[in-house]
């Protein structure tokens, strides 16, 4: 997002330049994968965060593990949007460039914002670097560069420099050089090194002269922004205006995390998850085995076909179940979902989406997966399906999932995707005490020979979730149909079709248990902007700024895909267009059109990038001449 | 939930539920069943507490006739299925029901990884050769040049022999019987049910649709003393119907030798279920009828520890170092600030 200048240059109380004040900027820190800047976008983001800011942030991976040093295929980077005002995205174009190598500079160039800031790792643009990254001549050499204003420092030569006196060996010298950018670009944006000192104390104290290495380069790159002429001003942020309360920050498989401990809690009910690593998903099993206090049992399983099957045994024996994965391996899941569906077992299958089809982009993020979930198994196999908008809002999406698993006795699918499972956002800290239970019902034992019926129906029409270890209890339940009421194995054709029917009657009625949508913007007119999951922040960032400019258009966010809420179909005909932007080719988008009959437009992108709000913009503006 | 200590005496009738049993008539799947209920009441779990699990094939509908709890899961993943329930429900007693399409063929790798993580199951593979609710191709066990629907020039896939997998797999209890010999096949199963740890059961089931007669050399009256083994721990390899052969060691391999005429009972090889080292029960293993008698009876019982017991191990250990869990505190364990 470009920058908004606020006020004028004013004199900083204890540095020596002037500081500009900024409504909002964004930094982007690039350099080849081995270059820690996963780690100083994560340090800048946890500054920001506790100096008060609103923050958004986007890690970007290389798809391989350990591309070559100093090629592009190497390159990795870490975004950070903060401001002094509510943000939802991590800024389309970058204020401020950190490039560690050529390859990186070249990568990242295109989102750096005419007039930016641009500081490169000059130690790097050598031959080898520059050849390696497609410069025929060194960039910094000819006019390249001309519309930014750059600052090539030699980050290599003065990181060695500064920890000369350890006695450390110039690799691990080297190792500080993130350090040292760090120190730069946090005086560049008058940011406090405590919290990043705080932070070296913890991961190094063990080996006390990486400690005092790290600390060295942070401070000098500090001190160089500070005396040297070459920066002329220092930047500021202020403090946004969040609702009070305590503030931490979080990424989305963090909170995916949490809020599965949390649902746990809530509903007293011990959480077991079914697992195979796969990214961008397997944060969530990494941060769930550490919680093993909270009653939690993960299993890494063999397979994932073995983790959703195993999370459907921990279901049968009254387990929380939970399984995640991303698209290749959700494939993998299907038939157990299946299984799930048909045995009527809660389950919850959460899906961290990435770029496909097959092994596809894995680092990268997608939408494509949608109709995977509402519509990707063997026979009529109506499943829910809710969706995070946010990193935060995946504390809050499995947790609602969980209480319509258990509701409606039903696996639920809860869609994230790689750029809100890796991005981050502050979090408001919940009351743990204000939080309701999660009412689970188990049958009590039958002891005077009656007969138990494991398929009658609540007023929901969900079965009873009865317990192995009940006395009078006992049931077999399976993949094959079943006669109602009794479970019993029945293949006649009359009993086919009623549960058939009845397995949708039971997920479509959960339309009437969740909240109706709710619209921002005009109730009817020109243009109703319908967007799901992690596009949430270019889409309402976007409407919200054309609305600004006198523009007629309304935003709805759908977290429940599958029912839709109830009164989503008198929503869309309130509107002369609706516009349905996607990180896939429309398939919320075909699903709309084919139970509403709207002739939806798309805006479909399948880059393996999020939506830059101006991209949503200018298509809203397109639909509205 | 009861506590009741005083458990009734339970009958094999108690553990037949009210459906009609839909197999064959005449299939060995039959007998199986007839003896699993026989040794059931003497476990002295009350029937609340078992659970059966299945995938698919005819076996796998075994669940449906017992009156206990029971999933009838999909192909293959029973083993998954039942690691999730019992890791998650250890007082539960957990069997799993399978074949040899199902337990080897779409489900080997779950099978391979419930046997090397010993957890607390018992596993059954039914082994009639064949695909018999597919009705009739050949099986992972099916041997070479086997002519069925599918191989009508013969089978080319060499055949798995299911004992050696779960030797392979570090199996701690691993063992076979033969669905007519209804003595021994009780005793198996009663003492797979006692050890503690994954146990594996073989079968040898006779499909007497799709392959009658695959284990008759095993089974016949004639010819079954000098077709098979009878293992006894400690007791050394004697076979025949006089009692008059037995396997020697000759290096590494074993070798048929006749009593007397200079041999005595000590020159045979000795059965030891309890050898830390696998390499007998696999030698066990590879012995197959017409080279060899092929044995039956217990191959390895050993201890390991279990996967189940291991993980709410790990689970008592966080809570006595870290306490119970506390959200206020999770949510909190980093950096936080405040906005008034
Ligand atoms: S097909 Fe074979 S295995 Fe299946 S029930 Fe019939 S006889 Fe038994």
């Amino acid at each position: 997002m470009a920058t908004s200048t606020g006020v004028s240059a004013r004199e900083s109380k204890h540095a020596s330049k002037p500081v500009v004040d900024l409504v909002a900027a964004t930094v982007r820190f690039c350099g080849d994968s081995g270059d820690g800047m996963q780690l100083a976008g994560n340090q800048f983001t946890n500054t920001s965060a506790l100096a008060g800011n609103d923050i958004a942030t986007f890690p970007d991976f290389p798809a391989e593990i350990r591309a070559p040093r100093g090629t592009k295929a190497g390159v990795s980077g870490f975004q950070i949007h903060f401001a002094a005002k509510e943000i939802f995205t991590p800024g389309d174009q970058v204020d401020a460039l950190v490039a560690m190598n050529p390859a990186a500079l070249v990568t990242n160039l295109g989102d750096l914002v005419r007039g930016g800031i641009l500081v490169v790792n000059k130690d790097a643009f050598d031959d080898k670097g520059l050849k390696q990254a497609g410069y025929e001549e060194s960039p910094l050499e000819d006019r390249t560069l001309s519309a930014y204003q750059v600052f090539p420092v030699e980050i290599t030569r003065l990181t060695r420099l500064a920890v000369e006196e350890l006695g450390l060996g110039v690799k691990e010298a080297d190792r500080c050089r993130n350090f040292y950018a760090m120190g730069l670009v946090f005086w560049l944006y008058d940011r406090s090194l405590e919290p990043t000192l705080r932070y070296i104390e913890a991961k190094f104290g063990k080996r006390p002269e990486v400690a005092e290495a790290n600390r060295r380069a942070l401070r000098a790159g500090y001190n160089y922004g500070e005396t040297t002429e070459a920066f002329a001003s220092q930047f500021r942020v202020h403090k946004a205006e969040l609702a009070p309360g305590t503030y931490r920050n979080i990424m989305g498989n963090e909170a995916t995390a949490y809020g599965l401990i949390t649902a746990s809690i809530r509903s007293k009910c011990e959480l077991f998850l079914g697992s195979y690593p796969i990214t961008p998903a397997s944060d969530i099993l990494h941060e769930l085995s550490r919680h093993k206090n909270f009653n939690v049992r993960t299993f890494q399983a063999e397979d994932e076909i073995a983790a959703v099957t195993a999370a459907i045994g921990a279901s049968f024996g009254g387990a929380m179940a939970v399984t995640t994965s991303s698209g290749p391996g959700i494939a993998l899941k299907q038939e157990g979902i299946g299984l799930a569906v048909m045995t009527e077992l809660p389950l919850l299958i959460i899906n961290v989406q990435r770029g496909g089809p097959s092994t596809g982009l894995p680092t990268k993020t997608e939408q494509a997966d949608l109709l995977q979930a509402v519509c990707g198994r063997n026979g009529e196999c109506p499943v829910p399906v809710i969706a995070a908008r946010s990193p935060a809002d995946c504390f809050d999406v499995v947790q609602e999932a969980w209480r319509i698993a258990t509701r409606y006795m039903t696996p639920v699918f809860v869609l994230s995707d790689g750029y809100i499972a890796n991005g981050s956002e502050p979090w408001k800290i919940p009351d743990v005490k204000a939080m309701p239970p999660l009412e689970i019902k188990h049958p009590s034992p039958l002891t005077n020979g009656e007969e138990f019926h494991p398929y009658q129906r609540d007023e929901r029409l969900a079965r009873p979730w009865a317990l192995p270890g009940t006395p009078g209890l006992m049931h077999r339940i399976g993949g094959l149909e079943k006669q109602d009421i009794t479970g019993n194995v029945n293949y006649e054709p009359a009993n086919h079709q009623h549960m058939v029917d009845l397995r949708a009657r039971k997920v479509a009625n959960i339309a009437q248990d969740i909240p109706p949508q709710v619209v921002s913007g005009p109730p009817r007119g020109k243009l109703l902007v319908l967007s799901w999951g992690g596009t949430y922040g270019a889409c309402a960032t976007a409407a919200s700024e054309v609305q600004a400019q006198g523009g007629s258009v309304a935003h709805a966010h759908l977290r429940y895909l599958n029912p839709f809420p109830a009164n989503l179909g008198e929503i869309l005909h309130r509107y002369e267009k609706v516009l349905i932007p996607e990180l896939n080719r429309g398939q919320l988008r075909l699903l709309v059109r084919g139970e509403f009959l709207v002739d939806a437009a798309g805006l479909n992108k399948v880059q393996g990038k999020p939506f830059s709000v101006f991209e949503v913009v200018d298509k809203i503006n397109e639909l509205l001449r | 939930m009861s506590t009741d200590t005083s458990l009734p005496v339970l009958t094999p009738n108690d553990f037949a539920s009210d459906q009609d049993v839909r197999w064959c008539p005449g299939c060995g799947d039959y007998s199986i069943l007839a003896q699993m209920k026989k040794i059931l009441p003497s476990l002295g779990v009350p029937r609340e507490k078992m659970v059966f699990v299945s995938g698919i094939g005819c076996s796998s509908r075994f669940p449906y006739y017992m009156n206990t709890y029971g999933i009838h899961s999909i192909h293959g993943r029973a083993p998954a299925v039942a690691t999730g329930l019992k890791a998650s429900r250890p007082d539960l007693t957990v069997w799993v029901i399978t074949g040899d399409g199902d337990g080897l063929s779409i489900g080997g790798n779950h099978l391979m990884h419930a046997i090397r993580r010993n957890l607390d199951v018992n596993v059954v593979l039914f082994n009639n050769r064949i695909y018999g609710l597919t009705k009739g191709q050949y099986s992972p066990t099916s041997p070479l040049g086997k002519v069925t629907k599918s191989t009508p020039m013969g089978a080319i896939d060499n055949p798995l022999h299911p004992l050696s997998i779960a030797i392979g797999c570090e199996g701690t209890f691993v063992a076979r019987s033969i669905d007519t010999n209804i003595k021994h096949l009780g005793m198996v199963l009663k003492r797979a049910a006692e050890h503690r740890g994954t146990s594996f059961i073989e079968v040898y089931q006779n499909c007497n649709v799709f392959n009658d007669g695959a284990f008759e050399y095993a089974t016949d009256r004639e010819t079954k003393a000098d077709t098979t083994i009878e293992l006894e721990h400690g007791k050394p390899l004697i076979f025949g119907k006089n009692r008059d052969k037995g396997i020697r060691l000759n290096g590494m391999n074993p070798e048929i030798v006749e009593l007397g005429k200079g041999i005595s009972e000590d020159d045979l090889l000795f059965h030891d279920e309890q050898a830390p080292e696998p390499s007998l029960a696999y030698l066990l293993s590879r012995m197959t009828y017409p080279e060899f008698p092929e044995p039956i009876g217990v191959f390895r019982a050993v201890d390991r520890p279990m996967y189940d017991e291991l993980l709410n191990a790990q689970i008592a250990e966080a809570k006595k170092t870290r306490g119970e869990g506390d959200l206020n505190k999770l949510f909190r364990a980093g950096d936080t600030w405040v906005v008034e």
